[in-house]
Protein backbone atom coordinates (compact mmCIF):
# COMPACT_ATOMS: atom_id res chain seq x y z
CA UNK A 1 0.00 0.00 0.00
CA UNK A 2 2.51 2.63 1.01
CA UNK A 3 4.43 1.65 -1.51
CA UNK A 4 2.19 1.72 -4.24
CA UNK A 5 1.41 5.78 -2.93
CA UNK A 6 5.49 6.46 -2.93
CA UNK A 7 5.53 5.17 -6.37
CA UNK A 8 2.90 7.05 -7.30
CA UNK A 9 4.50 10.78 -6.04
CA UNK A 10 6.63 11.23 -8.94
CA UNK A 11 3.03 11.44 -11.28
CA UNK A 12 1.85 13.88 -8.65
CA UNK A 13 4.40 16.28 -10.47
CA UNK A 14 1.78 16.18 -13.80
CA UNK A 15 -1.16 17.14 -12.04
CA UNK A 16 -1.13 20.82 -12.85
CA UNK A 17 -0.40 20.16 -16.59
CA UNK A 18 -2.86 17.47 -16.99
CA UNK A 19 -5.03 19.28 -14.65
CA UNK A 20 -4.44 22.28 -17.30
CA UNK A 21 -4.70 20.48 -20.36
CA UNK A 22 -7.86 18.57 -19.20
CA UNK A 23 -9.79 22.45 -18.49
CA UNK A 24 -8.69 23.76 -21.36
CA UNK A 25 -8.20 20.80 -24.12
CA UNK A 26 -9.94 17.29 -23.17
CA UNK A 27 -13.23 18.90 -21.77
CA UNK A 28 -13.71 21.14 -25.16
CA UNK A 29 -13.05 18.27 -26.97
CA UNK A 30 -15.30 15.27 -25.25
CA UNK A 31 -17.86 18.65 -24.82
CA UNK A 32 -18.25 19.18 -28.52
CA UNK A 33 -18.48 15.11 -29.17
CA UNK A 34 -21.00 14.84 -26.58
CA UNK A 35 -22.66 18.55 -27.29
CA UNK A 36 -23.44 17.08 -31.18
CA UNK A 37 -25.82 14.31 -29.43
CA UNK A 38 -27.99 16.26 -26.92
CA UNK A 39 -30.55 18.41 -28.22
CA UNK A 40 -32.76 20.58 -25.66
CA UNK A 41 -30.24 19.16 -22.76
CA UNK A 42 -31.68 15.76 -24.36
CA UNK A 43 -29.68 12.69 -25.71
CA UNK A 44 -30.80 13.13 -29.21
CA UNK A 45 -29.62 12.20 -32.89
CA UNK A 46 -31.48 15.38 -34.08
CA UNK A 47 -28.36 16.82 -34.68
CA UNK A 48 -26.66 14.22 -35.92
CA UNK A 49 -29.82 13.99 -38.86
CA UNK A 50 -29.00 17.78 -39.56
CA UNK A 51 -25.24 16.77 -40.82
CA UNK A 52 -27.47 14.91 -43.81
CA UNK A 53 -29.49 18.06 -44.25
CA UNK A 54 -28.59 19.69 -47.89
CA UNK A 55 -26.92 22.66 -47.14
CA UNK A 56 -24.85 20.86 -44.55
CA UNK A 57 -23.65 18.64 -47.24
CA UNK A 58 -23.21 20.87 -49.61
CA UNK A 59 -21.24 23.20 -47.88
CA UNK A 60 -19.30 20.40 -46.49
CA UNK A 61 -18.86 19.57 -50.09
CA UNK A 62 -17.68 22.84 -50.77
CA UNK A 63 -15.44 22.62 -47.75
CA UNK A 64 -13.67 19.48 -49.27
CA UNK A 65 -13.41 21.00 -52.88
CA UNK A 66 -11.71 24.28 -51.69
CA UNK A 67 -9.50 22.40 -49.69
CA UNK A 68 -8.41 19.69 -52.24
CA UNK A 69 -7.85 22.53 -54.62
CA UNK A 70 -5.22 24.75 -52.71
CA UNK A 71 -3.74 21.19 -51.10
CA UNK A 72 -3.49 20.49 -54.64
CA UNK A 73 -2.58 23.85 -56.32
CA UNK A 74 -0.22 24.17 -53.17
CA UNK A 75 1.82 20.74 -53.34
CA UNK A 76 2.53 21.30 -56.92
CA UNK A 77 3.68 24.74 -57.01
CA UNK A 78 5.63 24.26 -53.42
CA UNK A 79 7.12 20.86 -54.63
CA UNK A 80 8.61 22.84 -57.44
CA UNK A 81 9.84 25.47 -55.63
CA UNK A 82 12.07 23.13 -53.54
CA UNK A 83 12.99 21.24 -56.05
CA UNK A 84 14.42 24.57 -57.54
CA UNK A 85 15.83 25.19 -53.60
CA UNK A 86 17.19 22.07 -53.35
CA UNK A 87 18.85 21.83 -56.71
CA UNK A 88 20.94 25.09 -55.58
CA UNK A 89 23.81 25.14 -53.13
CA UNK A 90 23.33 22.99 -49.73
CA UNK A 91 24.31 25.95 -47.89
CA UNK A 92 24.00 29.02 -50.15
CA UNK A 93 21.88 32.32 -48.98
CA UNK A 94 19.44 31.19 -51.44
CA UNK A 95 18.08 28.14 -49.68
CA UNK A 96 18.65 30.13 -46.74
CA UNK A 97 16.39 32.85 -47.10
CA UNK A 98 13.63 30.23 -49.02
CA UNK A 99 13.42 28.29 -46.15
CA UNK A 100 13.09 31.04 -43.33
CA UNK A 101 10.78 32.65 -45.38
CA UNK A 102 8.61 29.87 -45.74
CA UNK A 103 8.58 29.41 -42.02
CA UNK A 104 7.28 32.99 -41.48
CA UNK A 105 5.08 32.71 -44.68
CA UNK A 106 3.34 29.63 -43.38
CA UNK A 107 2.26 30.98 -40.01
CA UNK A 108 1.05 33.92 -42.07
CA UNK A 109 -3.02 33.92 -42.40
CA UNK A 110 -6.06 35.24 -41.12
CA UNK A 111 -7.61 38.94 -41.23
CA UNK A 112 -4.03 39.89 -41.86
CA UNK A 113 -3.97 38.14 -45.36
CA UNK A 114 -7.34 38.31 -45.88
CA UNK A 115 -6.66 42.40 -45.80
CA UNK A 116 -3.48 41.85 -47.82
CA UNK A 117 -5.48 39.95 -51.14
CA UNK A 118 -7.93 42.89 -50.27
CA UNK A 119 -5.43 45.87 -50.91
CA UNK A 120 -3.82 43.76 -53.91
CA UNK A 121 -7.01 42.28 -55.75
CA UNK A 122 -10.51 44.24 -54.14
CA UNK A 123 -12.51 46.75 -56.04
CA UNK A 124 -9.72 49.24 -55.11
CA UNK A 125 -6.75 46.98 -55.05
CA UNK A 126 -3.53 48.24 -55.99
CA UNK A 127 -3.44 45.46 -58.46
CA UNK A 128 -6.72 45.86 -59.62
CA UNK A 129 -6.88 49.58 -60.41
CA UNK A 130 -3.67 49.22 -61.94
CA UNK A 131 -5.43 46.82 -64.33
CA UNK A 132 -8.02 49.09 -65.07
CA UNK A 133 -5.77 52.11 -65.32
CA UNK A 134 -2.72 50.39 -67.51
CA UNK A 135 -3.84 47.79 -69.46
CA UNK A 136 -8.09 48.34 -69.24
CA UNK A 137 -8.49 44.81 -67.51
CA UNK A 138 -11.00 44.38 -65.18
CA UNK A 139 -9.79 41.97 -62.64
CA UNK A 140 -12.66 42.22 -59.81
CA UNK A 141 -15.08 41.12 -62.37
CA UNK A 142 -18.13 40.03 -59.51
CA UNK A 143 -16.07 39.92 -57.00
CA UNK A 144 -14.50 36.62 -57.62
CA UNK A 145 -11.91 37.56 -54.28
CA UNK A 146 -14.81 36.95 -51.94
CA UNK A 147 -15.94 33.48 -53.08
CA UNK A 148 -14.45 30.22 -53.26
CA UNK A 149 -11.88 31.00 -56.31
CA UNK A 150 -10.83 33.96 -54.29
CA UNK A 151 -10.56 31.12 -51.07
CA UNK A 152 -8.57 28.95 -52.97
CA UNK A 153 -5.96 31.80 -54.20
CA UNK A 154 -5.61 33.42 -50.71
CA UNK A 155 -5.08 30.04 -48.98
CA UNK A 156 -2.26 28.98 -51.53
CA UNK A 157 -0.49 31.83 -49.95
CA UNK A 158 0.19 30.00 -47.02
CA UNK A 159 -0.07 26.18 -48.68
CA UNK A 160 2.94 26.82 -51.06
CA UNK A 161 5.83 27.68 -48.05
CA UNK A 162 4.00 25.02 -45.65
CA UNK A 163 4.57 22.49 -48.70
CA UNK A 164 8.18 23.82 -48.98
CA UNK A 165 9.03 23.12 -45.61
CA UNK A 166 7.24 19.69 -45.15
CA UNK A 167 8.83 18.45 -48.59
CA UNK A 168 12.09 19.70 -48.31
CA UNK A 169 13.53 17.23 -46.22
CA UNK A 170 11.97 14.21 -49.03
CA UNK A 171 13.82 16.01 -51.34
CA UNK A 172 17.03 16.26 -49.33
CA UNK A 173 16.79 12.55 -48.64
CA UNK A 174 17.41 11.97 -52.31
CA UNK A 175 20.87 10.57 -53.07
CA UNK A 176 23.04 12.05 -56.19
CA UNK A 177 24.17 8.14 -56.38
CA UNK A 178 20.53 7.37 -57.42
CA UNK A 179 20.93 9.46 -60.39
CA UNK A 180 24.47 8.47 -61.19
CA UNK A 181 23.30 4.89 -60.81
CA UNK A 182 20.02 5.02 -63.58
CA UNK A 183 22.44 7.27 -66.23
CA UNK A 184 24.87 4.61 -65.83
CA UNK A 185 22.61 2.08 -66.59
CA UNK A 186 21.01 4.32 -69.99
CA UNK A 187 18.10 6.34 -68.08
CA UNK A 188 16.93 9.07 -69.65
CA UNK A 189 15.85 12.03 -67.59
CA UNK A 190 12.57 11.10 -67.99
CA UNK A 191 12.90 7.45 -67.24
CA UNK A 192 14.32 8.31 -63.92
CA UNK A 193 11.43 10.29 -62.72
CA UNK A 194 9.19 8.06 -63.72
CA UNK A 195 10.95 4.96 -62.32
CA UNK A 196 12.94 5.93 -59.90
CA UNK A 197 12.79 9.50 -57.87
CA UNK A 198 8.60 9.58 -58.85
CA UNK A 199 8.04 6.64 -57.17
CA UNK A 200 9.99 7.48 -54.10
CA UNK A 201 9.22 10.90 -53.54
CA UNK A 202 5.35 9.83 -54.36
CA UNK A 203 4.18 8.86 -51.03
CA UNK A 204 6.25 12.06 -49.52
CA UNK A 205 3.96 14.02 -51.71
CA UNK A 206 0.71 12.76 -51.35
CA UNK A 207 1.08 12.70 -47.68
CA UNK A 208 2.47 16.86 -47.68
CA UNK A 209 -0.51 17.51 -49.95
CA UNK A 210 -2.94 15.82 -47.26
CA UNK A 211 -1.30 17.94 -44.31
CA UNK A 212 -2.07 20.69 -46.67
CA UNK A 213 -5.69 19.66 -47.14
CA UNK A 214 -6.01 19.35 -43.60
CA UNK A 215 -4.55 22.65 -43.12
CA UNK A 216 -7.20 24.27 -45.03
CA UNK A 217 -9.75 22.42 -44.32
CA UNK A 218 -9.31 23.62 -40.56
CA UNK A 219 -8.93 27.47 -41.38
CA UNK A 220 -11.39 29.73 -40.42
CA UNK A 221 -10.23 33.30 -39.67
CA UNK A 222 -9.19 33.41 -43.25
CA UNK A 223 -12.10 33.11 -44.90
CA UNK A 224 -14.23 34.80 -41.76
CA UNK A 225 -12.46 38.01 -43.08
CA UNK A 226 -12.74 37.83 -46.35
CA UNK A 227 -16.35 36.16 -46.52
CA UNK A 228 -18.84 38.28 -45.09
CA UNK A 229 -21.78 37.58 -46.64
CA UNK A 230 -22.97 33.72 -46.13
CA UNK A 231 -21.71 30.72 -45.05
CA UNK A 232 -19.64 28.90 -47.88
CA UNK A 233 -18.06 26.72 -46.17
CA UNK A 234 -17.88 24.63 -43.34
CA UNK A 235 -15.79 26.43 -40.21
CA UNK A 236 -18.15 29.45 -41.65
CA UNK A 237 -21.27 27.74 -41.33
CA UNK A 238 -20.26 26.78 -37.68
CA UNK A 239 -19.73 31.01 -36.77
CA UNK A 240 -23.40 30.73 -38.03
CA UNK A 241 -24.80 28.32 -35.83
CA UNK A 242 -22.74 29.94 -32.70
CA UNK A 243 -23.25 33.25 -33.25
CA UNK A 244 -27.63 32.98 -34.58
CA UNK A 245 -29.51 30.74 -31.54
CA UNK A 246 -31.11 28.33 -34.12
CA UNK A 247 -29.68 26.91 -37.57
CA UNK A 248 -31.94 24.67 -39.57
CA UNK A 249 -34.07 24.41 -36.54
CA UNK A 250 -31.48 23.03 -34.19
CA UNK A 251 -29.74 24.67 -31.46
CA UNK A 252 -26.85 22.34 -30.96
CA UNK A 253 -25.81 22.22 -34.53
CA UNK A 254 -22.50 23.86 -34.04
CA UNK A 255 -21.66 20.67 -32.30
CA UNK A 256 -22.81 18.24 -34.62
CA UNK A 257 -20.73 20.65 -37.60
CA UNK A 258 -17.72 20.73 -35.21
CA UNK A 259 -17.83 16.56 -34.95
CA UNK A 260 -18.41 16.32 -38.67
CA UNK A 261 -14.59 18.14 -38.97
CA UNK A 262 -13.19 16.09 -36.58
CA UNK A 263 -14.25 13.10 -38.05
CA UNK A 264 -12.66 14.78 -41.34
CA UNK A 265 -9.60 16.00 -39.90
CA UNK A 266 -9.00 12.52 -38.25
CA UNK A 267 -9.61 10.44 -41.53
CA UNK A 268 -6.86 12.75 -43.32
CA UNK A 269 -4.36 12.63 -40.55
CA UNK A 270 -4.56 9.01 -40.28
CA UNK A 271 -3.92 8.70 -43.91
CA UNK A 272 -1.23 10.84 -43.42
CA UNK A 273 0.85 8.96 -40.74
CA UNK A 274 0.56 5.64 -42.62
CA UNK A 275 2.11 7.19 -45.80
CA UNK A 276 4.46 9.18 -43.28
CA UNK A 277 5.15 5.94 -42.27
CA UNK A 278 6.18 4.22 -45.78
CA UNK A 279 8.23 7.14 -46.82
CA UNK A 280 10.57 7.20 -43.82
CA UNK A 281 11.68 3.50 -44.48
CA UNK A 282 13.28 4.95 -48.01
CA UNK A 283 14.17 8.53 -47.60
CA UNK A 284 16.02 9.42 -44.28
CA UNK B 1 27.74 12.87 -73.65
CA UNK B 2 28.59 16.39 -72.17
CA UNK B 3 26.58 18.50 -74.03
CA UNK B 4 23.88 16.40 -73.11
CA UNK B 5 25.08 17.07 -69.47
CA UNK B 6 25.41 20.86 -70.03
CA UNK B 7 21.73 20.99 -71.74
CA UNK B 8 20.51 19.44 -69.02
CA UNK B 9 22.45 21.64 -66.83
CA UNK B 10 21.28 24.57 -68.62
CA UNK B 11 17.39 23.53 -68.73
CA UNK B 12 17.45 23.67 -65.09
CA UNK B 13 18.79 26.78 -64.29
CA UNK B 14 16.04 27.99 -66.41
CA UNK B 15 13.94 26.17 -64.33
CA UNK B 16 14.97 27.60 -61.43
CA UNK B 17 14.86 31.21 -62.71
CA UNK B 18 11.36 30.96 -63.74
CA UNK B 19 9.78 29.03 -60.75
CA UNK B 20 11.72 31.34 -58.25
CA UNK B 21 10.72 34.95 -59.93
CA UNK B 22 7.08 33.80 -60.85
CA UNK B 23 6.29 32.25 -56.79
CA UNK B 24 8.90 35.26 -56.01
CA UNK B 25 6.28 37.49 -57.61
CA UNK B 26 3.17 35.92 -55.73
CA UNK B 27 4.52 36.29 -52.25
CA UNK B 28 5.91 39.39 -52.89
CA UNK B 29 3.12 41.49 -54.95
CA UNK B 30 0.31 41.54 -51.89
CA UNK B 31 3.17 42.87 -49.06
CA UNK B 32 3.67 45.47 -51.40
CA UNK B 33 -0.07 46.32 -52.57
CA UNK B 34 -0.26 46.55 -48.72
CA UNK B 35 2.19 49.37 -48.38
CA UNK B 36 0.93 51.12 -51.54
CA UNK B 37 -2.75 50.91 -50.88
CA UNK B 38 -1.94 52.16 -46.74
CA UNK B 39 -0.11 55.35 -48.23
CA UNK B 40 -2.10 55.97 -51.18
CA UNK B 41 -4.76 58.96 -51.42
CA UNK B 42 -7.68 58.86 -54.03
CA UNK B 43 -6.48 61.80 -55.61
CA UNK B 44 -3.55 61.20 -56.44
CA UNK B 45 -0.18 61.29 -53.81
CA UNK B 46 1.04 59.51 -50.66
CA UNK B 47 0.13 60.10 -46.82
CA UNK B 48 1.33 58.93 -43.98
CA UNK B 49 -2.31 60.11 -42.25
CA UNK B 50 -2.96 55.77 -41.89
CA UNK B 51 -0.14 55.31 -40.78
CA UNK B 52 -0.18 57.87 -37.84
CA UNK B 53 -3.98 56.46 -36.82
CA UNK B 54 -2.27 53.62 -35.51
CA UNK B 55 -1.07 55.19 -32.65
CA UNK B 56 -4.08 57.90 -32.48
CA UNK B 57 -7.45 54.86 -32.70
CA UNK B 58 -8.24 54.65 -28.88
CA UNK B 59 -9.73 51.26 -29.76
CA UNK B 60 -7.09 50.00 -31.80
CA UNK B 61 -4.34 51.34 -29.24
CA UNK B 62 -6.44 49.54 -26.76
CA UNK B 63 -6.29 46.44 -28.77
CA UNK B 64 -2.57 46.43 -28.95
CA UNK B 65 -1.97 46.86 -25.90
CA UNK B 66 -4.47 43.65 -24.91
CA UNK B 67 -2.57 41.63 -27.77
CA UNK B 68 0.58 42.75 -26.07
CA UNK B 69 -0.69 41.96 -22.24
CA UNK B 70 -2.05 38.51 -23.50
CA UNK B 71 1.01 37.59 -25.64
CA UNK B 72 3.11 38.46 -22.25
CA UNK B 73 0.73 36.50 -20.25
CA UNK B 74 0.84 33.50 -22.41
CA UNK B 75 4.44 33.13 -22.73
CA UNK B 76 4.76 33.39 -18.95
CA UNK B 77 1.54 30.81 -18.30
CA UNK B 78 3.21 28.45 -20.92
CA UNK B 79 6.94 28.34 -19.13
CA UNK B 80 5.33 27.88 -16.12
CA UNK B 81 3.35 24.82 -16.83
CA UNK B 82 5.12 23.31 -19.48
CA UNK B 83 9.18 23.58 -18.33
CA UNK B 84 8.66 22.13 -14.86
CA UNK B 85 6.13 19.63 -15.88
CA UNK B 86 8.65 18.61 -19.00
CA UNK B 87 11.86 18.80 -17.04
CA UNK B 88 9.67 16.64 -14.63
CA UNK B 89 9.05 13.96 -16.87
CA UNK B 90 12.33 13.52 -18.07
CA UNK B 91 13.92 13.13 -14.55
CA UNK B 92 11.41 11.23 -12.71
CA UNK B 93 8.27 9.53 -14.93
CA UNK B 94 9.81 8.89 -18.02
CA UNK B 95 7.19 6.56 -18.72
CA UNK B 96 4.87 9.07 -19.39
CA UNK B 97 6.63 11.21 -21.66
CA UNK B 98 4.58 9.36 -24.56
CA UNK B 99 1.36 11.04 -23.20
CA UNK B 100 2.74 14.23 -22.49
CA UNK B 101 4.02 14.92 -26.07
CA UNK B 102 0.62 13.65 -27.05
CA UNK B 103 -1.18 15.90 -25.32
CA UNK B 104 0.92 18.78 -26.33
CA UNK B 105 0.84 17.81 -30.18
CA UNK B 106 -3.12 17.22 -29.71
CA UNK B 107 -4.02 21.03 -30.76
CA UNK B 108 -2.19 20.72 -34.35
CA UNK B 109 -4.88 18.02 -34.69
CA UNK B 110 -8.07 20.01 -33.19
CA UNK B 111 -9.16 23.22 -35.10
CA UNK B 112 -9.13 26.06 -33.50
CA UNK B 113 -13.00 26.56 -34.71
CA UNK B 114 -13.72 23.10 -33.49
CA UNK B 115 -12.02 23.93 -30.02
CA UNK B 116 -13.98 27.17 -30.41
CA UNK B 117 -17.12 25.15 -30.04
CA UNK B 118 -16.12 23.54 -26.88
CA UNK B 119 -14.19 26.17 -25.28
CA UNK B 120 -17.90 28.27 -24.82
CA UNK B 121 -19.20 26.24 -21.79
CA UNK B 122 -15.46 26.29 -20.38
CA UNK B 123 -15.08 29.84 -20.87
CA UNK B 124 -18.79 30.48 -19.12
CA UNK B 125 -17.24 29.18 -16.14
CA UNK B 126 -14.05 30.88 -16.38
CA UNK B 127 -16.38 34.28 -16.65
CA UNK B 128 -17.84 33.75 -14.00
CA UNK B 129 -14.66 33.38 -11.47
CA UNK B 130 -12.43 35.75 -13.44
CA UNK B 131 -15.12 38.03 -14.83
CA UNK B 132 -15.06 38.77 -18.91
CA UNK B 133 -11.55 40.24 -19.64
CA UNK B 134 -10.10 39.59 -22.39
CA UNK B 135 -7.10 38.93 -20.78
CA UNK B 136 -8.70 35.54 -19.79
CA UNK B 137 -8.03 34.08 -23.30
CA UNK B 138 -4.66 33.57 -21.97
CA UNK B 139 -5.77 30.06 -21.16
CA UNK B 140 -7.08 29.36 -24.40
CA UNK B 141 -3.84 30.90 -26.23
CA UNK B 142 -1.15 28.42 -23.99
CA UNK B 143 -3.50 25.38 -25.87
CA UNK B 144 -3.13 26.62 -29.10
CA UNK B 145 0.53 27.51 -28.87
CA UNK B 146 1.18 24.36 -26.84
CA UNK B 147 2.77 22.24 -29.50
CA UNK B 148 5.12 24.71 -30.97
CA UNK B 149 6.81 25.64 -27.28
CA UNK B 150 6.92 21.58 -26.54
CA UNK B 151 8.86 21.16 -30.03
CA UNK B 152 11.22 23.48 -29.62
CA UNK B 153 11.39 22.98 -25.35
CA UNK B 154 11.78 19.46 -26.11
CA UNK B 155 14.73 19.72 -28.30
CA UNK B 156 16.58 22.24 -26.05
CA UNK B 157 16.20 19.71 -23.50
CA UNK B 158 17.44 17.06 -25.95
CA UNK B 159 20.48 18.95 -26.15
CA UNK B 160 21.31 18.87 -22.65
CA UNK B 161 21.72 16.11 -20.40
CA UNK B 162 19.23 17.00 -18.01
CA UNK B 163 19.14 13.70 -15.64
CA UNK B 164 23.20 14.09 -14.97
CA UNK B 165 22.93 18.05 -14.54
CA UNK B 166 20.38 17.60 -12.36
CA UNK B 167 21.85 14.49 -10.30
CA UNK B 168 25.04 17.08 -9.78
CA UNK B 169 23.08 19.79 -8.24
CA UNK B 170 21.03 17.84 -6.02
CA UNK B 171 24.73 15.77 -4.63
CA UNK B 172 25.03 19.35 -4.15
CA UNK B 173 22.01 19.84 -2.00
CA UNK B 174 19.90 22.04 -4.43
CA UNK B 175 15.99 21.25 -4.09
CA UNK B 176 14.23 20.81 -7.25
CA UNK B 177 13.00 24.53 -7.72
CA UNK B 178 16.40 25.77 -7.88
CA UNK B 179 17.03 22.64 -9.96
CA UNK B 180 14.85 24.20 -12.89
CA UNK B 181 15.16 27.88 -12.14
CA UNK B 182 19.33 27.81 -11.74
CA UNK B 183 20.09 24.93 -13.21
CA UNK B 184 18.33 23.40 -16.28
CA UNK B 185 17.07 27.02 -17.38
CA UNK B 186 19.83 29.18 -17.93
CA UNK B 187 20.68 25.65 -20.25
CA UNK B 188 18.23 25.67 -22.53
CA UNK B 189 17.86 29.54 -22.81
CA UNK B 190 18.28 29.64 -26.34
CA UNK B 191 14.94 26.96 -26.94
CA UNK B 192 12.71 29.12 -24.34
CA UNK B 193 13.18 32.21 -26.08
CA UNK B 194 12.26 30.40 -28.95
CA UNK B 195 9.28 29.33 -27.54
CA UNK B 196 8.34 32.28 -26.52
CA UNK B 197 8.78 34.02 -29.82
CA UNK B 198 6.98 31.51 -31.64
CA UNK B 199 4.13 32.47 -29.11
CA UNK B 200 3.75 35.74 -29.33
CA UNK B 201 4.02 35.52 -33.05
CA UNK B 202 0.74 33.74 -33.28
CA UNK B 203 -1.23 35.55 -29.97
CA UNK B 204 -0.96 38.75 -31.79
CA UNK B 205 -2.24 36.91 -35.04
CA UNK B 206 -5.07 34.97 -33.39
CA UNK B 207 -8.51 35.87 -34.48
CA UNK B 208 -10.99 32.52 -34.64
CA UNK B 209 -10.75 32.07 -30.57
CA UNK B 210 -11.17 35.90 -29.49
CA UNK B 211 -14.14 36.66 -31.83
CA UNK B 212 -15.68 33.68 -31.22
CA UNK B 213 -15.64 34.01 -27.67
CA UNK B 214 -16.28 37.76 -28.42
CA UNK B 215 -13.30 39.35 -26.83
CA UNK B 216 -11.63 42.17 -28.37
CA UNK B 217 -7.86 41.56 -29.32
CA UNK B 218 -6.20 43.18 -31.95
CA UNK B 219 -7.15 41.14 -34.97
CA UNK B 220 -10.61 41.31 -33.95
CA UNK B 221 -10.42 45.58 -33.94
CA UNK B 222 -8.40 45.05 -37.57
CA UNK B 223 -11.07 43.35 -38.61
CA UNK B 224 -13.96 45.37 -37.66
CA UNK B 225 -11.78 48.62 -38.57
CA UNK B 226 -11.73 47.14 -42.42
CA UNK B 227 -14.80 47.58 -42.07
CA UNK B 228 -15.01 51.35 -41.62
CA UNK B 229 -11.94 52.42 -42.64
CA UNK B 230 -9.82 49.81 -44.98
CA UNK B 231 -6.95 51.74 -45.58
CA UNK B 232 -6.13 52.17 -41.72
CA UNK B 233 -6.96 48.64 -40.99
CA UNK B 234 -4.25 47.37 -43.52
CA UNK B 235 -1.61 49.83 -42.31
CA UNK B 236 -2.49 48.28 -39.02
CA UNK B 237 -2.51 44.82 -40.77
CA UNK B 238 0.86 45.47 -42.11
CA UNK B 239 2.50 46.56 -38.97
CA UNK B 240 1.35 43.45 -37.21
CA UNK B 241 2.41 41.11 -40.01
CA UNK B 242 6.36 43.25 -40.15
CA UNK B 243 6.05 42.76 -35.99
CA UNK B 244 5.46 38.91 -36.36
CA UNK B 245 7.74 38.46 -39.73
CA UNK B 246 10.74 40.21 -36.72
CA UNK B 247 10.08 38.06 -34.37
CA UNK B 248 10.10 34.42 -36.75
CA UNK B 249 13.60 35.60 -38.36
CA UNK B 250 14.93 36.11 -34.93
CA UNK B 251 13.53 33.03 -34.15
CA UNK B 252 15.17 30.96 -36.98
CA UNK B 253 18.38 33.26 -36.50
CA UNK B 254 18.38 31.78 -32.15
CA UNK B 255 16.99 28.07 -33.49
CA UNK B 256 20.70 28.21 -35.83
CA UNK B 257 23.08 29.47 -32.65
CA UNK B 258 21.58 26.54 -30.39
CA UNK B 259 24.26 24.41 -32.31
CA UNK B 260 26.88 27.19 -31.26
CA UNK B 261 25.54 27.24 -27.79
CA UNK B 262 25.46 23.61 -27.13
CA UNK B 263 29.21 23.71 -26.58
CA UNK B 264 29.19 26.39 -24.36
CA UNK B 265 32.49 26.02 -21.98
CA UNK B 266 30.52 25.54 -18.72
CA UNK B 267 28.23 22.52 -20.40
CA UNK B 268 30.98 20.93 -21.07
CA UNK B 269 33.15 20.87 -17.90
CA UNK B 270 29.52 19.40 -16.52
CA UNK B 271 28.58 16.42 -19.12
CA UNK B 272 29.97 15.80 -22.17
CA UNK B 273 28.10 17.15 -25.58
CA UNK B 274 24.76 15.12 -26.41
CA UNK B 275 24.68 15.33 -29.93
CA UNK B 276 20.90 14.22 -29.98
CA UNK B 277 18.91 16.75 -31.26
CA UNK B 278 15.33 17.12 -31.34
Amino acid sequence: MSRGVRRLVPVLGLVPFLGYLTIFLLIPTVSVVVGAFVEKDRASLSNIRALGDEVVLRTLWRSIELSAESAIIGAVLGALLAYAVVTGRPDGTLRRSVTSACGVLAQFGGVTLAFAFIATLGFSGVVTEAGRDVLGVDLFGSGWLFGLKGLTLVYTYFQIPLMVIVFLPSLDGMRSQWREAAESLGASTWQFWRYVAGPLLLPAFLGSTLLLFANAFAAYATAAALVSQGSPILPLLIRNALTSEIVLGQSHLAFALALDMIVVVVVVMTMYALLLRRTSRWLR
Amino acid sequence: MTTARVRAHRRLQAFRVVVLTVLGLFFLVPLGSMAAYSVRVPAGGRTLDFWRQLGQDPDLRGAIVTSLELSLLTVVLMLVLLVPTMVWVRLRVPGMSRIVEFLCLLPLTIPAIVLVVGLKGVYAWVTYFLGDSSLTLTFAYVVLVLPYAYRSIDAGLASIDVVTLSEAARGLGAGWFTVITRIIVPNIGAALLSAAFISVALVLGEFTLASLLSYTNLQVVINLLGKSDSQTSVAASLASLVFAFVLLILLSLVGRRRGARRTAPALDLMAPPVAKEG
